[in-house]
Formats: structure tokens, C-alpha cells, sequence
């Protein structure tokens, strides 16, 4: 007997949790529902039927339209060349700072020097400046090394800022990686550079993902650099995006709109499912011991 | 293969001294053993002798050749470490090639040297595998085989078999003998464990607080140490060490201590006539080793057993003497609680000590 109201206890509990979490899920599924049913439907759809239902008619103009033939100005290039854009961005930047933060997570661990704490504190204090702090100070930077309103203006000012957060992930993962394997490795005669590419890299998987995962979320979303440093053509698909939507004259295009957000939120949807995996075990594994 | 001379070596760091002029010359095909206990600074010497700690003072020469400004990777040196350090995401094959690629060594022979190693380590189909699908004692046979492909004039091993557990520390031991033997290359090993100290050196160095305290053979560690300290930390269980008093005698120098049971006597003990004659009625600290007493019924001194602790070979006597507690290692025999016993002592073993100094009488 007391088993049994036990056993059904349990399955209640579970009913319980089940429950509360799928109607969470749905909370949480419902904008992105709302977006690719309306993205899918024809304009006069939209304005005469619902918001929530599905589409009677399915199209995939308002898509093609966002993707080629969408004004954003006086430009009708859709979102194209700033999705073109922002890769040009996004990889160059990924790439660099991941790369810089790595060889600074292992100076900073590896070949300590007088000062390193000091200079990593630094490091640390960069992760917390706001954006808004670094918008004037690197506009002039730019300015001067005649970078301003340009892609790999853009890339510089990424790659300046994401370097403190790379350079935290590499430490703290480097930092578990015992001292003993760089000395053994100069024993056996390699150099600096030899022992980061051979040994510390590829000890650095998943934390090398992690980083650029990380790197591409915040690069590719980004909203304020682009809109401070860039202008025109030269916007990354984030500004874009922007000038779409706020579109004033005429009947508003919600279906535009909704695949156009959808177009420059799938890149790092797909990092995430690619590389999601990685990403949380490299943000709990330690370095490989022995 | 070369001979180690380690001239005034010293070592700070800022201004904490964890070496303090540390002498140490080991002949060609030695096996130098670093003792003592944690935090002694063995791992930092170890470290200088290979060239990853620069050095604040003093003189490092392998094979008479000053190394002070040489890199690690031009002393001929190969190490091994407490933790084996192996490259987590190379094979066992490749760790062991890595050195050799560095050098330049062409495939055909890499591949030689490090089957000629794997057979010789008796780990030949392990190579394949990753550090991390091995054992310990599997992993510290590919660091070893790490090292000796490198051929070098000198091996280091800092506490190589600590992460091991009893019985493999047991094997891996006799194991590094074996190598040692068959190899003759100048070996310097650090431990903390004396046991390790006296199987496999020629020469050990007993330090503490940055100092070598006792450097010779560790037959003569064991037999005169050099003082107190080195008395306790060699040997188990360690040497007794009683305050007592040396008799003003006849020329055959002769030491007294108290028990509960009264004065014991021993007639004999070796120490030059001038010390005798300068600490003569003085205060000394009287060194026996547990296996220097003997139950003797004749003996000269009177004991009183506090703890009976059979090992099996022999039975371990505690009994109370010079205000300390002592321990004879005896041949078991009907050992009671309470009773009244008489021990000999091995005069000619037992050392001296100055009271004010804990140094060695001679
Ligand atoms: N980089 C450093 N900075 C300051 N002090 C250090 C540094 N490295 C070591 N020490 C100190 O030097 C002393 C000797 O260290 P060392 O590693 O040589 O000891 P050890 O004898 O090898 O000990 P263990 O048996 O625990 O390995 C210790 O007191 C340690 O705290
Ligand atoms: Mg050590």
C-alpha cells in the first residue's frame, strides 16, 4: 500500500514537472512560432486574418524579398551583401581574437612574467567596460589609422574588445594544465611557439570552441559598433536589419520583416547546434590530465 | 655520461632563499638521490640542474662543461616527472618521438630507437594508445622511455614514482635500478621517501630548509649522520636519540643514560680521544638505532617494556630511557607488558651528537 501511493506520488511530481516545463517551452517557442508563420504568409493575410494562425497560403516571397529585393534606403540589394558583410566580419574577427587570446592565456600561464597578474587584472577590467565607454576613444583610433567606416575597421575594434574575454577562457583553462608538460617539452628541445602550436593548442579544444563560439555570437549580434563605426553599404547585416524594419512609409511588411530577422539570427543558430555540444563541455572540462 | 658538480649554488626568489650553498660532486655513472622533505627545496635544485630555474649564485657542471647559461635543451639532459607530463593528445609514440623530431632525427631511426625502448620497458603494445588509456605505472614507463631514447649524459627524475601506488613503487624501483645498471648513465633522483633513497643511490644528499645536510654514500647516512636530523629522517624506525652523558674514563670512551629501571652503561663507543678528553662528564646526545640492542641478560641496560609491536621478522620493543621514548628492534622472542628486561647495545654503532649543536662527535 504505502508503496503505491509512493509510486503515485512520483508519477504525479513528474506529471507536475512535465508539465510546467512544456508550457515554459511553449512560452518560450511562441515568438519564434509567430515569426516563421508570418514570414510565410502573403501580406494581406497578415493584415486581415490573425497573427497566431497558421498560413493558409504558404510563400516563401516575403524570404526572397528579405534576402534580394528588400529596400533599405535608397538601395533595394535585400540583405545580401550585408549578410556578405558580416562574415567578412565575423570570421576575420572570430579567428583573430580567438587566436590572440590563446597565445596570451598561455604567456600568461606558461612563461609568467613580472607584472602578469597586474596585466591580467587589466585584461579582466576590459570584459566589464560597456560598450558605450570605448565608442568615442575608438572611433578616433579608427580615424587615425584611416580604418573609419570600414569592414576591417570592424574587425579591429571586435577583435580589440573580444581579446579580454578570450584571453579569461584560455588562462583559466591553461592555468589546469601542469607546468610539468612545458618543461618536459623544453627539455625536448622545443621553443615557445613550437610548444603552443604542438602541445597547449591541441590540449585547448574545447575551449577553442567555446571561445569561438562565444566570439561569433557576440560579433555577428553585435549592433552598437556597427551602427557607430559603419554607414551605408558598408553595415553589417545586424544595421541592416534595422533599417529594414524601421521602414516608415507604406504598409508595414511584417512578413518581410520576420524573415529578415530570421535570416540574420540563422548563423548563430547553427553555430549553436553545430558546436553547442562542445561548447558546454569545454566550459566544464578541465585540461586532459596525464 | 658525465660527471655533476654543483659549486655554491644558490637560489631566491625575491627574498626567500630556498637554496643556500648547496655543494654536491658526483662521479661519472652515479646515482645522485636528492632527500628530503617537502618544501626542501630538492625539486628547485633538480630544476637548476636542468636548466628550467636560472640560478641566483654558484657554478652547475655537467661533464665538467659550466651549463649555468646553457637552455635545458642543450645539457643532454632528459627528466621525468612526478606527474610524467606526457602530451595529453599525442600518442604513446609520438611522446616518445617528439624529443627526437625536434632534433631532427630522420623516421626510420625515431621508429628504432623508440621500439628498442618500448621492448626494453616491456611497453611495446602500448604505443598506440593515449596517456590518458593507460595506467600509472604504465604512463611512468613511457616517461621513462621518453628519457632514454633521448640518450643522454644525465637523467633526472624528480619523485617519479610518488603517484604510484605500494606495490608498483616497489617494482618501478627495482625497475630504475635495472635501467641504471644496464645503461651506467649519471642519474639524480629526488624523493622524499628514504627507503628509495637507500635501494637505489651511490651518493645521497640529505637536505632541509635549502641545506644539504649529510652528503656521502648512503651506507655511511645510515651509519653516521652527519646530525640529528639526518639521524631521525634515515631509517625506520628512526634512530633513538637519548640525551645521556659521557663518563670521564680510562681511555675507552664510555656514555651513560637514565632509565626508570637506573643508569645504563655503554662501554665503548667510538670517538677520538680528543673529543673524549674535550666532552669528558659533558652532556651528549647518545644515536642508537633500533637494531643495535640485543636482549642480553648480561646487558648494561636496564629496561622497563612499555609496548610489545610484533612485525613478524622482529619484534619492536618501546621502552622509556633519557626522559624520550625508545624502540629496539629485537629477534621476536616472549616479549611481556611490565616486565623487567636487560639490553645489550652495539657500541661500535652507536654516534655521538653535541647537545648545543646536533652535530655529529667524531
Ligand atoms: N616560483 C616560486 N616562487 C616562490 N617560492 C617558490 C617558488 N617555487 C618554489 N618555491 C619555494 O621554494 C621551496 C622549495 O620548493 P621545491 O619545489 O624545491 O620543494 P621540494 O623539496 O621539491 O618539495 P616537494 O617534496 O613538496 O616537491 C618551497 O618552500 C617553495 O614554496
Ligand atoms: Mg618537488
Amino acid at each position: 500500500m504505502a508503496t503505491k501511493s509512493l509510486a503515485r506520488q512520483q508519477m504525479l511530481g513528474r506529471l507536475f514537472i512535465y508539465s510546467a516545463l512544456i508550457l515554459l517551452a511553449l512560452y518560450y517557442l511562441m515568438p519564434l512560432w509567430v515569426m516563421v508563420t508570418t514570414s510565410l504568409k502573403p501580406l494581406d493575410e497578415i493584415y486581415s486574418g490573425s497573427f497566431i494562425g497558421l498560413p493558409q497560403e504558404i510563400t516563401f516571397e516575403a524570404w526572397s524579398k528579405a534576402w534580394s529585393g528588400a529596400c533599405i534606403g535608397t538601395e533595394c540589394t535585400g540583405l545580401r551583401p550585408y549578410f556578405v558583410n558580416s562574415i567578412m566580419m565575423v570570421v576575420p574577427a572570430v579567428l583573430l581574437s580567438t587566436g590572440l587570446g590563446a597565445l596570451n592565456g598561455y604567456v600568461l600561464t606558461k612563461w609568467r612574467f613580472k607584472g602578469a597578474n597586474l596585466v591580467f587584472g587589466m585584461m579582466l577590467f576590459g570584459c566589464f567596460l560597456p560598450y558605450q565607454a570605448v565608442i568615442l576613444p575608438m572611433a578616433q583610433v579608427l580615424g587615425r589609422l584611416g580604418l573609419s567606416g570600414s569592414i576591417p575597421g570592424l574587425v579591429l575594434v571586435h577583435t580589440v574588445y573580444g581579446i579580454c574575454f578570450t584571453s579569461l577562457f584560455f588562462r583559466n583553462y591553461f592555468i589546469t594544465i601542469p607546468d610539468e608538460l612545458t618543461k618536459a617539452a623544453q627539455i625536448d628541445g622545443a621553443g615557445f611557439f613550437r610548444i603552443f602550436l604542438s602541445i597547449m593548442l591541441p590540449a585547448a579544444l574545447p575551449i577553442i570552441v567555446v571561445s569561438c563560439i562565444w566570439q561569433f555570437t557576440q560579433v555577428w549580434n553585435d549592433f552598437l559598433f556597427g551602427v557607430s563605426f559603419t554607414s551605408g553599404s558598408d553595415t553589417p547585416i545586424t544595421v541592416a536589419l534595422n533599417n529594414i524594419v524601421n521602414v516608415t512609409t507604406g504598409r508595414k511588411q511584417y512578413n518581410v520583416d520576420m524573415a529578415s530577422a530570421m535570416i540574420a539570427a540563422i548563423p548563430t543558430l547553427l553555430v549553436y547546434v553545430v558546436a553547442g555540444r562542445y561548447f558546454v563541455r569545454g566550459l566544464t572540462a578541465g585540461a586532459v590530465k596525464g | 655520461m658525465a660527471t655533476l658538480d654543483i659549486n655554491r649554488v644558490r637560489k631566491a626568489y625575491g627574498n626567500l632563499e630556498v637554496l643556500k650553498e648547496v655543494n654536491i660532486s658526483v662521479g661519472d655513472g652515479e646515482f645522485l638521490v636528492l632527500l628530503g622533505p617537502s618544501g626542501c627545496g630538492k625539486s628547485t635544485l633538480l630544476n637548476i640542474i636542468a636548466g628550467l630555474e636560472d640560478i641566483t649564485g654558484g657554478e652547475v657542471l655537467i661533464g665538467n662543461r659550466v651549463v649555468n647559461d646553457l637552455p635545458p635543451k642543450d645539457r643532454d639532459i632528459a627528466m621525468v616527472f612526478q606527474s610524467y607530463a606526457l602530451y595529453p593528445t599525442m600518442t604513446v609514440r609520438q611522446n616518445i618521438e617528439f624529443g627526437m623530431k625536434i632534433r631532427g632525427i630522420p623516421a626510420e631511426e625515431r621508429a628504432k630507437a623508440t621500439n628498442a625502448a618500448a621492448e626494453m620497458l616491456q611497453m611495446t603494445g602500448l604505443l598506440d594508445r593515449k596517456p590518458s588509456q593507460l595506467s600509472g605505472g604504465q604512463r611512468q614507463r613511457v616517461a621513462m622511455g621518453r628519457a632514454i631514447v633521448r640518450h643522454p649524459d644525465l637523467f633526472l627524475f624528480d619523485e617519479p614514482l610518488s603517484n604510484l601506488d605500494a606495490k608498483l613503487r616497489v617494482d618501478m624501483r627495482t625497475e630504475i635500478k635495472r635501467l641504471h645498471q644496464r645503461l651506467g648513465t649519471t642519474i639524480v633522483y629526488v624523493t622524499h621517501d628514504q627507503i628509495e633513497a637507500m635501494t637505489l643511490a651511490t651518493k645521497v644528499a640529505v637536505m632541509k630548509g635549502g641545506v644539504v645536510q649529510h652528503f656521502g654514500p648512503p651506507q655511511e647516512v645510515y651509519d653516521r649522520p652527519a646530525n640529528t636530523y639526518v639521524a631521525r629522517f634515515v631509517g625506520s624506525p628512526a634512530m633513538n636519540i637519548i640525551p645521556g652523558w659521557l663518563l670521564a674514563s680510562d681511555g675507552v670512551p664510555t656514555v651513560a643514560f637514565d632509565t626508570p629501571q637506573g643508569e645504563a652503561v655503554v662501554r665503548g663507543v667510538p670517538l677520538s680521544a680528543e673529543t673524549a678528553h674535550r666532552f669528558a662528564g659533558r652532556d651528549v646526545l647518545v644515536g642508537i638505532r633500533p637494531e643495535h640492542f640485543g636482549l642480553d641478560p648480561s646487558g648494561t641496560v636496564p629496561v622497563g617494556v612499555d609496548v610489545v609491536e610484533p612485525t613478524g621478522p622482529d619484534t619492536l620493543i618501546v621502552f622509556a630511557a633519557g626522559g624520550t621514548e625508545v624502540v629496539a628492534r629485537l629477534e621476536p622472542f616472549d616479549a611481556q607488558v611490565g616486565r623487567q628486561e636487560r639490553f645489550s647495545v652495539k657500541a661500535e654503532k652507536v654516534v655521538l651528537f653535541d647537545p648545543a649543536t646536533e652535530t655529529r662527535l667524531d
